[in-house]
């Protein structure tokens, strides 16, 4: 017989960044009772390196934002595959959340007239990031967490769930093991709320932490939910690329956003040779009228820099190609050059910048306020998941509900830079309200002991094996693989191969030992997490291969046309069939709702 | 390639000792990518936190060759690798296994110091207005990662264990940021003074020296509570005075 602890609540939300945190509050001040897991500490969640800001048309900077705005350049940005009523909902909803911030003590930069600041970003029309500096995800995980814990919502820090429970089926609760000790513990929970964020880890090159093992997207495609456009991973731009111990790490867009210019190795500012037809009348073919731009100048358009993200990857990928790249293999980011146009660079580069003046000051000795930076792409976010209802953010799975990155259809084939944030408030928010509606209207489900005594034998397993293969080197095998061959250039011959080698990785898998015992092992945490990590690797690479087109963040060597011929939009979407296997479909997207269709053409 | 030895403590709470392992490094590492690499060629259970590897998330803190630190943010070219190079625990918090220690104490003092209370919104639609000056000094205890290296430094908790008189000097920052923030209406001074034991606080300003983040905790946040404690407790006048205006 396994030994566990129990834990009964009304809603148990899994994963404790923005999104898992503000649906945690939003529930527990609807009256039921609540449980949140994270597998490290509070408040180290991916929100807390959020560097940019939060999108939000307050209209504090510039009043001809407005929520119209907002929606059609999300819609914009996301190649018009976005779930619609999520972008409207979203672009409605963020100005009060976060307001609401500020409410609960979040002290974000200020305007003159001692306001909210808002700071340009790619794909924004206007200045419209709320935020801190260039550490707004700290204040944002700060204020929810410091909120938080006094809303009577129970903790389990260090507490991984490598299964959920089903009974009859309806999501019950879920399986977990506590890291100190390694001991089980069963939640049974009337209604489950995954935020756990995203899959960049299945990745060489990524922004992202350990955490990020795309858990929650496997976990809700074993309990039978569908995911969707998880071809759409999103590269950003500009990661660093040397000292090799940082490669990855983010390079905030907020230092485009403050003037800094991508040039390749002739000095060029390449990024004016191509400006897409979607963004020809936004973007400025003139460096002034870009500097002006940034200045805050409300005649100016944006320059090319601040175009949306998956195109300016695509063009540092093409420099890099055609011998024009940087001596490590990316581009030049520079901001320094604007000590030409004001006369405190330093000082203002040290003020807006903070964090990044830091990090390439202490792991790179460079300093931005002085020379250019290198930079990259670096796989950052994934735009496909856990496929919802746009209003309550319930999965095809009754009682259970996805919020934050794990969810998917606001962003459509591309994500704007602060959208997540703004998303994690948002959708967060609405998790949480329906899930403790939900719990509300049902009563406690019934958990399953054999499925537990299943569970529990599965994740011992590499115990058993203490001479099986190395799981980390499992992990560094698919990620290279993963890398090469899902990459930011995809073929059908790649994808296909990808396939194969997930099936041999697979096997590996299940053979994985590790030595030590359960308490705090992370040899046999990073075997728990290769399962998830499959998954979702399998998962992208089969979109990847469904979807024969280049559009947003998916490109396709073999087709490079935006559409396939005839095929109209669609989402792909994945899911178990009966024989357990894993299958790739195609669904047309809903017709856009005519009042929504004419805010899109007004923005032009 | 170079090699390096890492002389790195292994054990729980019952027993460890230091293990050595020798390992390649090469331009550019931090002590975390060594600790890392360790992890996953010679020893799959060393535990140890981390997230960022960037200084954001105050995951990774340990004692660096004695000195408390963010592996992810110590470079290998500042430190000598002539001769191994110790990692260990942060020495404040019980240990749990290896570099990890308990911290949940942590947790627990910042729930009970009083929550912000905002002053009735300024405008119409429910919001604020406040000048960028009037924010600056809080914002900058808000760049706390919580690393809660400045606690492990701190001689009251380290070597007097006062862990429940003292709240420490992450707590005094936050104690600081809430008291500062222009909205809040709060008033922890009581507390301050009586259970959060500030006074055990002789000003030695090696949190200060440690915070990565380099937030100058002691000039900017503890001697001003302290003074404020001072002014509410032991000046007669002023005691008077912030009856009719509780907060400045
Ligand atoms: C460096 C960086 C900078 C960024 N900058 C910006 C920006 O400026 N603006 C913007 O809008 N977005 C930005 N993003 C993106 C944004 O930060 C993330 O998309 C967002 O924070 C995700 O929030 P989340 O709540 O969905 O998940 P997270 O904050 O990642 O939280 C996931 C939670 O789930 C938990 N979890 C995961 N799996 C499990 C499991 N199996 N069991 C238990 N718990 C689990 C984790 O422990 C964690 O608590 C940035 C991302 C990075 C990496
Ligand atoms: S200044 Fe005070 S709080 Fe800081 S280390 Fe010294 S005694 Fe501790
Ligand atoms: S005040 Fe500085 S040293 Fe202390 S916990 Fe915060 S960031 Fe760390
Ligand atoms: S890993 Fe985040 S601070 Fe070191």
């Amino acid at each position: 017989m396994v030994q566990y602890e129990t834990h009964e609540y009304d809603v148990l939300v899994i994963g404790a960044g923005g999104a898992g945190l503000r649906a945690a509050i939003e529930a527990s001040s609807a009256g039921v009772s609540v449980g949140l897991v994270c597998k490290s500490l509070l408040g180290k969640a991916h929100t807390v390196m959020a560097e940019g800001g939060v999108a939000a048309a307050l209209a504090n900077v510039d009043e001809r934002d407005g929520w119209r705005v907002h929606f059609a350049d999300t819609m914009r940005g996301g190649q018009y595959l976005n779930n619609w009523r999520m972008a409207e909902l979203h672009a409605k909803e963020a100005p009060d959340r976060v307001r609401e911030l500020e409410a609960w003590g979040a002290l974000f930069d200020r305007t003159q007239d001692g306001r909210i600041l808002q700071r340009n970003f790619g794909g924004h029309q206007y200045p419209r990031l709320a935020h801190v500096g260039d550490r707004t995800g700290l204040e944002m995980i700060r204020v929810l967490q410091d909120h938080g814990i006094h809303q009577g919502v129970d903790v389990h820090m260090e507490c991984t769930v490598i299964s959920l429970l089903k009974d009859d089926g309806r999501v019950v609760g879920a399986f977990g093991y506590e890291r100190e000790k390694g001991r089980f513990k069963i939640f049974s929970a009337k209604a489950v709320v995954l935020a756990t964020g995203g899959v960049g880890k299945a990745f060489k090159i990524t922004s992202n932490s350990w955490e990020y093992t795309g858990d929650g997207h496997s976990l809700a495609y074993h309990a039978g939910a569908e995911l969707i456009d998880m071809e759409f991973v999103q590269f950003h731009p500009t990661g660093m690329v040397w000292p090799p111990s940082v490669r990855g790490i983010l390079v905030t867009e907020g230092v485009r956003g403050e003037g800094g210019i991508l040039t390749n190795s002739e000095g060029d500012r390449f990024m004016f040779d191509h400006i897409p037809e979607l963004y020809q009348n936004q973007t400025s073919d003139d460096p002034e009228e870009g500097w002006r731009y940034t200045q805050g100048d409300r005649d100016a358009r944006r320059p090319p820099e601040l175009l949306t993200r998956d195109h300016v990857a695509r063009c540092i990928v093409r420099e890099v190609q055609e011998g024009r790249g940087s001596p490590h293999g990316g581009v030049f980011l520079d901001i320094s050059w604007i000590s030409e146009k004001i006369s405190n660079a330093e000082e203002h580069i040290r003020r807006k910048l903070p964090s990044m003046y830091h990090q390439f000051m202490q792991l790179a000795d460079i300093d931005i306020t002085k020379e250019p930076m290198e930079v990259g792409p670096t796989t950052h976010y994934v735009m496909g998941g856990i496929r919802v209802d746009a209003d309550s953010q319930m999965t095809s799975v009754p009682g259970l509900f996805a919020g934050g990155e794990c969810g998917a259809g606001l962003h459509g084939a591309n994500r704007l830079g602060g959208n997540s944030l703004s998303d994690l408030l948002v959708f967060g928010k609405r998790a949480g309200e329906y899930a403790a509606q939900f719990a509300k209207e049902n009563g406690v489900g019934k958990v399953n002991e054999a499925e537990i005594e299943a569970v529990a034998s599965e994740a011992l397993k590499p115990f058993d094996n203490a001479d099986g293969e190395n799981p980390f080197q499992i992990q560094y095998d698919l990620q290279d693989m993963m890398q090469d061959l899902v990459g930011i250039a995809r073929s059908d011959d790649g994808l296909h191969n990808a396939g194969e080698e997930i099936h041999k990785l697979v096997q590996r898998a299940d053979q994985a030992g590790v030595g030590g015992n359960r308490e705090y092992n992370p040899g046999w945490h990073t075997a728990l997490d290769l399962e998830h990590m499959l998954t979702i690797s399998e998962a992208i690479a089969l979109a990847a291969l469904e979807r024969k087109a280049s559009i947003g963040a998916h490109s396709r060597d073999d087709y490079p046309e935006k559409e396939e011929p005839g095929a109209g939009k669609y989402n792909t979407v994945v899911r178990k069939n009966a024989d357990g296997e894993m299958e790739v479909s195609r669904e047309p997207i809903p017709e856009l709702r005519e009042d929504l269709q004419d805010v899109i053409e007004e923005m032009g | 390639m170079a090699t390096a030895t890492f002389r790195i403590w292994r054990g729980d709470a019952n027993e460890g000792k230091f293990v050595d392992y020798e390992t390649e490094v090469s331009e550019g590492m931090v002590v975390l990518d060594a600790v890392h690499k360790i992890q996953a060629e010679q020893a799959n259970d060393l535990a140890v936190r981390w997230n960022c590897k960037a200084g954001k998330c105050g995951s990774c803190s340990a004692e660096v060759n004695g000195n408390p630190k963010l592996m992810c943010m110590t470079r290998l070219n500042e430190i000598p690798l002539d001769a191994p190079v110790t990692v260990e625990p942060m020495h404040a918090f019980p240990l749990i296994k290896d570099l990890v220690t308990d911290v949940s104490w942590n947790f627990e003092v910042k729930k009970k110091i009083k929550p912000f209370n905002p002053r009735p919104a300024d405008a119409d639609d429910g919001t604020w207005r406040m000048a960028q000056e009037d924010i600056d000094r809080v914002q900058e205890f808000r760049k706390c990662i919580e690393c809660y290296l400045c606690q492990d430094v701190c001689h009251v908790l380290r070597e007097h264990d006062l862990h429940d008189k003292f709240i420490g000097p992450r707590f005094f920052v936050y104690a600081a940021a809430l008291e500062m923030h222009p909205l809040d209406t709060e008033n922890r001074l009581e507390e301050l003074k009586n259970t959060d034991g500030i006074g055990y606080c002789n000003i030695t300003k090696c949190c200060t020296k440690v915070c990565p983040e380099h937030i100058t905790i002691t000039d900017n946040a503890i001697i001003p509570l302290k003074e404020r404690v001072v002014d509410q407790f032991y000046d007669p006048i002023k005691k008077l005075f912030r009856i009719f205006r509780p907060k400045q």
